[in-house]
């Protein structure tokens, strides 16, 4: 392995840093009038990232070829996969987020930059082959996303949204440290190889409390239950746009690593794990279902829906097979789509005056103001619910197909019961967009761009979306393997 | 058969339509809907003319491998090919039904209306069993709109109780589908109605898939949501509903949970049973005194298809020969009624059975329709409900003459609760003003209402019509579960029985004097 090639497997992370430091020169020097173009320059550099990305997914790269700088860092089609869903929900932050910003006049150049920088430490997380590899990446990400939460500097809810995020998430890189130095000290190395290798013979008590302390530090950071308190107040309080963004890039990035430490360091002790995989995605389930219902604004609400959606998925990781691995991938594409969709909507409910909507109440009767939103909130609600034929159902008939498959009946069958409970709350808003007197109260008008994602959105999450099932099965697929070859 | 995706082509007329409703207004998308409606009635006849009596068990088929994880698989048997007629036939009615009591949002009504159309012809076309699944599910979501916007006062906790209650019934069944694809290897039905699961697993799946039937059928005591769905429905809601989503329950028993399982069949047959004999005596007694028109239906529906149960556990080819021409017979009737009570609906707003009276005076017509229509749904010899019910019992008097004794009471209660209800609407004196001066049928209720009385007359003289097409599957499906078939108590001796008629006929009088 010598250093040039090394060099060309991070090729992705190479731009996206040479990318986000010229960005930063421009930003510095432009000021926030430049904020358009730098935003058109990051897109552009995600894009060109993810082009750079790609290959390593198609050709399902996997084995020894794809470690770079020994073994600290994997480019492998697992880490490719989960980037290019980075990318793009990193892309469609950065394009949804001027007409907001706009109205605030917050618009400012580092946002760009910001994005920018997260997505880059994501990219890292789910590449790392390495416990510090892996801190590294998770620490560029929440730097960033601190920033980010706390972005509306007037608004004392994105104040908070952005401390409370900053505590909460150094308290949770604190125990994911503690776990890591545990499992450094009773393993002796770092790397996930060796960890794998070291506790191929058994397990040691202090070894099992490193990954207890890990798995509660990765829960932390996709807000998995009880772990999760965080959530709904971030959600909340940081800007929309921000919003969209922390529901989609990170808990891909953070459920990337989690699937990585999991599976490869600590995958020949599944058995020590799985059962509190199990009950973390059970909980999440319950918990994100109830603690829904009594939700009155919509981004609360679909914080606790991601409180659910995280343990749909974590429901594959408890089978510790590639099926399953597979079927969360599959979901998480999903359920990006899902979350853009709703968030991008959500963006779209404004009164005449331009203020953003966030009570449910006040979307009462939208199906007759707006039909062609309503229909697509609509769309996005049933679709995270898992009612067929919309594409959402897939992705939790997946991860229970790998549950039931993997021979674990009674976990498919009290997870989909619990999705009943989650069907209510999402028909509660369908409920009130359609059923309900019109309050009249969304008026505002859409900015192209929203409409333009909300439309691709439920394009994907409709019906149509059936059809990429084969294509994007493969791709899952492979990077699923990928993933149990890396070491 | 041919290469021509008909099928496909019945799915997808009524799709492009609903989606095309949404950008119409209101009179172009009635117009539309009801051109899709009949454009898809005429393809079911050419279907029903091609469909090979006799042929192969499957027809029509079509399979593309597009997906991963299941296929586009379509096929249809006899039992199918009936349900999907069914499905076509009433479709023109119910959009004949909402044509000018729906006044508000009609291009998303008629959407819904054609969506649930495509996702019922889907139901019982689908040859995947995970396709099967999804357009089984995927009806809750316009019957939820359908029940919650266009729906009466109560709308709102009715479409909530339809859907969760349909919900977590079906859910359970994916489970069950999830592991038979495991285990079988295969989502393909026509193959997983002949692999043989391991009779401690069976007991298992059978409960799954029950939880989802039972739910739909509906069956005592899970039929709690069906009340509230009809009676807050709109009427065309209440005749699709009534005519077509309940026998996906039954469809649902005489495509999976027999064939596929048949020794867990046989060892909860008992449970269906005695489910099914709480379920005729109980409703029929709670339809006794109801005061609205749509409830009383409604519960005499969870009756009736309780004889749908009992023949189809009746493990023999009248009993499942009985339940399927109940089922149809159902669908017609209990969709007349439901159209009978709309139609006076429409005039008076009230479903208040007090508030009618003596309808035969000012309205001749429609008492004449509405008697035939009782008639048949007590079961009256000539009108469809008889065959279905005299089968359905003949049937089940050969595993369990318990059983037959008091589902034959349900005969007597439902002609008791249907002659109270028609004498207290059509009979009588004229005591309500303005339910006095309501005028009688006009063109369009006509349109609607003799069809209906054609084929309820039809089915009823001449069966042989609906037989024919399912012979081969119930006797296939016979042949399937025999090997399961609980042993009966009552030892009837057939005789020298040429066709299945006469043996029918013999037992007349044993069968009256049960009760």
């Amino acid at each position: 392995m010598d250093w040039s090639q090394s060099l060309r497997l991070i090729a992705p992370e190479e731009t996206l840093s040479i990318a986000g430091l010229v960005l930063l020169l421009v930003a510095a020097w432009g000021g926030d009038k430049a904020s358009r173009l730098i935003s058109i320059l990051a897109v552009a550099a995600l894009v060109a990232a993810s082009a750079l990305v790609a290959p390593a997914l198609c050709g399902g790269a996997m084995g020894p070829d794809t470690s770079a700088f020994f073994g600290q860092f994997y480019a492998d089609a697992f880490a490719s996969y989960a980037k290019i869903l980075i990318y793009i929900s990193a892309a469609a932050t950065l394009v949804i987020a001027p007409a907001f910003f706009e109205r605030y006049n917050a618009m400012r150049a580092e946002f760009p930059v910001l994005v920018i920088f997260a997505a880059l430490g994501m990219g890292i997380m789910v590449s790392a082959g390495d416990l510090i590899t892996l801190y590294i990446g998770l620490e560029m990400n929440s730097l960033a996303a601190y920033v980010l939460a706390a972005f509306l500097r007037n608004d004392g809810r994105s104040d908070e949204a952005g401390l409370k995020y900053f505590v909460l998430g150094a308290l949770a890189s604190g125990i994911l440290l503690f776990g890591m130095s545990l499992t450094y000290g009773f393993t002796g190395t770092t790397s996930f190889s060796g960890i794998n290798a070291a506790l191929a013979g058994g397990l040691s008590n202090g070894a099992l409390f490193g990954i207890v302390f890990m798995l509660a530090g990765l829960a932390f950071k996709i807000s998995a239950v009880p772990f999760h308190m965080w959530t709904p107040d971030v959600y909340e309080g940081a800007p929309t746009p921000v919003t969209t963004f922390f529901a989609t890039a990170p808990k891909v990035a953070a459920l990337g690593l989690t699937m990585r430490v999991m599976l490869d360091a600590f995958g020949e002790q599944a058995a020590a794990w799985q059962q509190i995989v199990l009950f973390v995605s059970l909980a999440s389930i319950v918990v994100g279902a109830l603690g829904a219902i009594g939700q009155s604004n919509i981004k609360r609400l679909m914080a606790y829906s991601s409180i659910n959606n995280v343990g749909f998925i974590l429901v594959g990781l408890a089978v510790a097979t590639p099926e399953g691995a597979s079927a969360m991938l599959f979901y998480l594409a999903i359920y990006v789509a899902m979350s853009l969709g709703g968030f991008v909507a959500i963006l779209m409910l404004k009164d005449e005056n331009g203020n953003y909507v966030e009570e449910i109440a006040k979307l009462a009767g939208l199906s007759r103001t707006r039909p062609a939103l309503a229909l697509g909130i609509a769309m996005v609600m049933f679709s995270l619910a898992g009612i067929p034929p919309l594409f959402g159902f897939w992705g939790k008939f997946l991860v229970f197909k790998a549950a039931v498959d993997g021979g674990m009946i009674a976990l498919a069958a009290l997870g989909f019961a619990a999705s009943v409970i989650g069907a209510f709350y999402y028909l509660k808003v369908v409920k009130i967009i359609y059923f309900d007197e019109p309050a009249d109260v969304v008026k505002g008008e859409s900015d192209i761009w929203h409409k333009l994602i909300l439309l691709v959105s439920c394009v994907v999450i409709s019906p149509l979306g059936f059809l990429l099932t084969k294509w994007l099965g493969s791709l899952t697929d492979a990077a699923a393997l990928a993933l149990f070859h890396a070491l | 058969m041919g290469g021509f995706p008909i099928l496909s082509l019945m799915l997808l007329v009524p799709l492009a339509a609903a989606v095309a409703c949404l950008f119409l207004d209101a009179k172009a998308a009635r117009n539309l809907a009801l051109i899709a409606t009949l454009v898809d009635l005429l393809l079911g006849i050419v279907l029903w003319q091609n469909f090979d009596v006799g042929g192969a068990q499957w027809q029509f088929t079509e399979r593309v491998e597009l997906f991963s994880g299941f296929s586009y698989a379509l096929g249809i048997d006899g039992i199918a090919l009936l349900l999907i007629e069914l499905s076509v036939f009433l479709m023109p009615i119910c959009i004949g039904a909402s044509w000018k009591s729906i006044d508000k949002r009609v291009g998303e009504y008629m959407g819904a209306f054609l969506l649930m159309e495509t996702l019922m012809i889907g139901v019982f076309a689908a040859q995947d069993i995970f396709l099967f699944y999804m357009f089984f599910e995927a009806g809750l979501i316009p019957m939820y709109l359908i029940i919650g916007i266009w729906g009466g006062q109560d709308r709102i906790y009715a479409a909530y109780k339809f859907f969760l209650y349909t919900l977590l019934g079906s859910v359970l069944m994916l489970v069950a589908m999830l592991y038979m694809v495991n285990v079988a290897g295969t989502t393909d039905i026509p193959t997983l109605m002949v692999y043989d699961f391991d009779p401690s697993v069976q007991t298992w799946l059978w409960l799954a898939f029950f939880a989802s039937f039972a739910v739909k059928m509906p069956m005592w005591p899970v039929h709690t949501w069906l009340p509230a769905a009809h009676v807050q429905a709109p009427t065309a809601g209440s005749v699709i509903l009534a005519g077509v989503l309940l026998k996906m329950g039954g469809y649902g028993f005489i495509r999976f949970s027999l064939p596929m399982f048949p020794e867990a069949s046989s060892t909860f047959a008992s449970l269906i049973w005695g489910l099914s004999m709480a379920a005729v005596v109980i409703t029929s007694l709670i339809a006794l005194v109801q005061h609205d028109m749509k409830k009383l239906i409604a519960y005499s529906s969870v009756a009736h298809m309780a004889i749908v149960t009992i023949g189809l556990f009746a493990f023999n080819q009248q009993g499942l020969e009985g339940s399927m021409l109940m089922m149809l017979s159902h669908g017609l009737v209990s969709g007349a009624l439901f159209l009978s009570v709309g139609i006076i609906y429409d005039r008076l707003h009230t479903r208040e059975i007090d508030r009618y009276g003596g309808l035969s005076i000012n309205m001749p017509r429609y008492a004449l329709f509405f008697l035939l229509f009782t008639m048949a749904s007590i079961g009256l010899p000539g009108t469809s409900g008889f065959v279905g019910e005299f089968l359905s019992l003949a049937g089940i008097y050969e595993v369990s003459t318990w059983t037959t004794l008091v589902c034959a009471t349900g005969i007597i209660l439902g002609a008791a609760y249907m002659l109270y209800l028609y004498r207290r609407v059509a009979f009588g004196e004229q005591k309500n003003a303005d339910a006095a001066a309501m005028a009688d049928l006009d063109v369009r209720e006509y349109l609607m209402v003799v069809p209906l009385a054609l084929a309820v007359l039809w089915m009823g003289i001449y069966p042989e019509s609906f037989i024919a097409p399912m012979r081969d599957d119930i006797a296939a499906l016979e042949a399937r579960i025999a090997r399961a078939a609980p042993e009966g108590d009552s030892k009837v001796a057939m005789g020298a029985a040429t066709s299945k008629e006469t043996p029918a006929h013999e037992e007349t009088a044993a069968h009256e004097g049960a009760h």
